[in-house]
């Protein structure tokens, strides 16, 4: 196992990210807790069904996103991802019409809960609610890849829980016996709903079971976008080298209940929950940009400004979209006539 | 023409198909340097080389699961499941994973990929390489489920089955890979999905069946032909598709049904296939819908006595032919 706990100020110039790129990346972040604290607000409104979100995690799913080959690398992610497709392309529009679950929902049609991302452009791959199914999906774009000779990575999302899943076990041995260019980043934020880690795995970190399948284990702080996008960057790199899978594990932390369904003060104690939300990646990143320089109150205001305004007009697109027509309840179940695979 | 059996009709099948098909790739346990327990992938590694025919670890959901994303990625896998037995750890991908992609991801995404399993009894495997999986399968839509009795179906099947869009899962029969042979043609050609065939014409009755059940569903056929007693045998080759007008038009001619299959009864597809004629063509029935299968047993027995006795065969067969002619 490797450690990347440093001083991420101190990597700044070897990593290469510019300024601009820092202060972009803060705004992904940005945006997707804006739409987040929007959707639990409709999901009490009675607007939004269901919620499911990644507040916490957004600093861990956002570095990840920058440390990729955006539209050309796999995505296979899990249902706390949505800072992590954001990151990746997808719009705050398309985020509200899979949450209304319309017509133009480009997810799934409306026929997914929310948060179970797809999209053609961006090469996110469909996911269903069965935890730790799409790793091995990842494993075999990963050969897909290898097979085709194209430069690109598949990587995959699951939490703490999922890590328990036979489908994680069988995942990771294969990727490491065909040494595929494969990234599974675990976003460890101590609970799987309600049961906590140390009652999920007799392990301090999900990272040091990667020495039991020959690869790489790399812990990183996930409230850091900067080593996160580190971690990943060397995983990357190692991948096309043709050395096959890395395991990351983001430590996180989860600030809401685990969805619109639960009520996490029945097994969390408030003062974790408290401690965590002090420890909030966002304004922690936008204090270092301050200290840097690459930001100053104007333009975060700004910024925070036009966030909320994106989703303001995103609500209000998405909630006046279309339903989908009752006529396509049973359109591809199989290709339609003529489709290509 | 060359005369073949199931199992080398299979074997060329993959071969033309990964011949034709770049994208084509094998991968299962043993499908490599062993070229399968059964050998129908004998000789594809040293032709295609380990890039297309890849031996995996011994994990059934990876297999099914890296197929999927491998056929997303561009692939056209053929994933194989050494015994159909052995299917069950790999359920969760077939069903909520490669059955649902399209729909959904709402057409965006497909897995054109083919799940190829030998199933079945009457070779002595005993509980865990004896069962007959197809009605579990045949009930999730989303997936395509052919079950050829003949090696010149299952050549041309299977060959539909690599070139279709969807996942199909393929169920040989693992007694006919040796024991059913005939002429194949050599040439490329496919036979398409979801078509059933008249196997034998008649006019008094009608034995709606598949795989292995085929052959013994043909000896009774002619066992009571002697009698004066004319059954028509219709090989239903896909069970989903379900070729519906194949066994309506049968039914309307002869009035007479008996549903065969080697799964056992309750829940088998024999009572989806019953419910489809009671409800469609219930007036031209002059007789109870019958149905051959085996006794609800976890799966056939290894013991040779006891594994007959499961096992419906051509005089089980021929008895309910008898009674229900009767009628």
């Amino acid at each position: 196992m490797v450690s990347t706990r440093q001083s991420s100020d101190a990597l700044l110039d070897r990593i290469g990210l510019h300024p601009n790129t820092l202060v972009e990346l803060y705004r992904y972040m940005l945006l997707s807790r804006a739409l987040d604290v929007r959707a639990w607000a409709l999901s009490r409104q009675g607007r939004a069904r269901f919620v499911i979100t990644s507040r916490g995690h957004e600093a861990a799913q956002i570095g990840l996103a920058f440390a990729l080959d955006r539209g050309r690398d796999w995505i296979c992610p899990y249902y706390r991802d949505m800072a992590l497709v954001l990151g990746i392309g997808m719009t705050a529009r398309e985020i509200m019409l899979t949450i209304f679950a319309k017509a133009t929902d480009l997810c799934s049609g409306g026929r997914q809960l929310p948060m179970h991302f797809s999209h053609p452009r961006w090469r996110i791959i469909s996911g269903s609610s069965v935890v730790s199914t799409q790793i091995l999906h990842a494993v075999g774009l990963a050969l897909s890849a290898k097979l085709s000779g194209e430069d690109v990575v598949a990587v995959t999302c699951f939490g703490d829980g999922g890590s328990s899943k036979g489908d994680f076990h069988e995942g990771l041995n294969f990727a490491a016996v065909h040494r595929l260019p494969v990234i599974f980043f675990c976003e460890n934020n101590g609970y799987a709903i309600s049961v906590p880690q140390h009652k999920q795995m007799a392990i301090r970190d999900v990272a040091s079971r990667a020495a039991g399948y020959g690869m790489p284990g790399v812990v990183v702080d996930g409230g850091d976008p900067i080593a996160v996008y580190q971690a990943v960057r060397e995983a990357r790199n190692r991948a096309l080298a043709g050395d096959g899978p890395t395991l990351i594990e983001a430590k996180v932390a989860r600030f809401t209940a685990h969805s619109s369904d639960d009520d996490d003060r029945l097994y969390r104690p408030r003062e974790e929950v408290e401690a965590a939300l002090a420890n909030d990646p966002i304004p922690a990143f936008a204090r270092r940009l301050k200290d840097l320089g690459f930001l100053d109150e104007t333009t975060d205001r700004d910024l925070q400004a036009s966030v909320v305004a994106e989703v303001d007009e995103a609500v209000a697109f998405a909630e006046a979209a279309p339903e989908p027509e009752v006529s396509d309840l049973l359109t591809h179940v199989f290709a339609e006539e003529g489709e290509s695979p | 023409m060359s005369m073949k059996n199931v199992l080398q009709a299979v074997h060329d099948a993959l071969d033309e198909e990964m011949a034709r098909d770049e994208r084509v790739i094998l991968l299962g346990q043993d499908v490599g340097v062993r070229g399968g327990v059964f050998r129908a992938s004998d000789g594809l590694l040293a032709r295609y080389g380990e890039r297309r025919v890849i031996d995996t670890p011994l994990s059934e959901s990876a297999i099914i699961g890296v197929a999927i994303g491998a056929s997303i990625g561009g692939y056209r896998p053929v994933a194989e499941i050494q015994f159909a037995d052995f299917i069950w750890p790999a359920m969760d991908q077939i069903v909520s994973e490669a059955a649902r992609m399209r729909y959904r991801s709402h057409g965006t995404w497909g897995c054109p990929l083919v799940i190829r399993t030998p199933y079945g009894a009457g070779i002595h495997g005993g509980l865990y390489h004896s069962q007959s999986i197809e009605a579990t399968f045949a009930h999730v839509p989303g997936i395509k489920v052919v079950a050829p009795a003949t090696p010149r179906d299952a050549k041309g099947l299977l060959k539909s089955a690599i070139r279709d869009p969807d996942p199909v899962l393929f169920l040989e029969h693992k007694r006919t890979y040796r024991l059913i042979r005939e002429e194949v043609p050599d040439e490329d050609y496919t036979i398409p999905l979801g078509k059933a065939i008249v196997r034998r014409p008649g006019r008094d009755l009608t034995i709606l069946t598949y795989g292995m059940m085929v052959h013994e569903s043909l000896k009774a056929a002619e066992a009571v032909a002697a009698d004066g007693i004319e059954v028509e045998v219709v090989d239903l080759r896909t069970l989903s598709p379900l070729d519906k007008p194949a066994i309506l038009e049968s039914v309307e001619r002869t009035h007479k049904v008996v549903i065969v299959h080697e799964d056992s009864l309750t829940g088998g597809f024999g009572g989806e296939i019953a419910a489809i004629i009671a409800s469609e063509a219930f007036d031209t029935l002059d007789g109870p819908i019958m149905r051959v299968a085996a006794p609800d047993a976890p799966a056939a027995p290894f013991n040779d006595r006891l594994e007959e006795a499961y096992l419906p065969s051509a005089p089980k067969i021929e008895q309910a032919i008898r009674q229900l002619a009767a009628y």
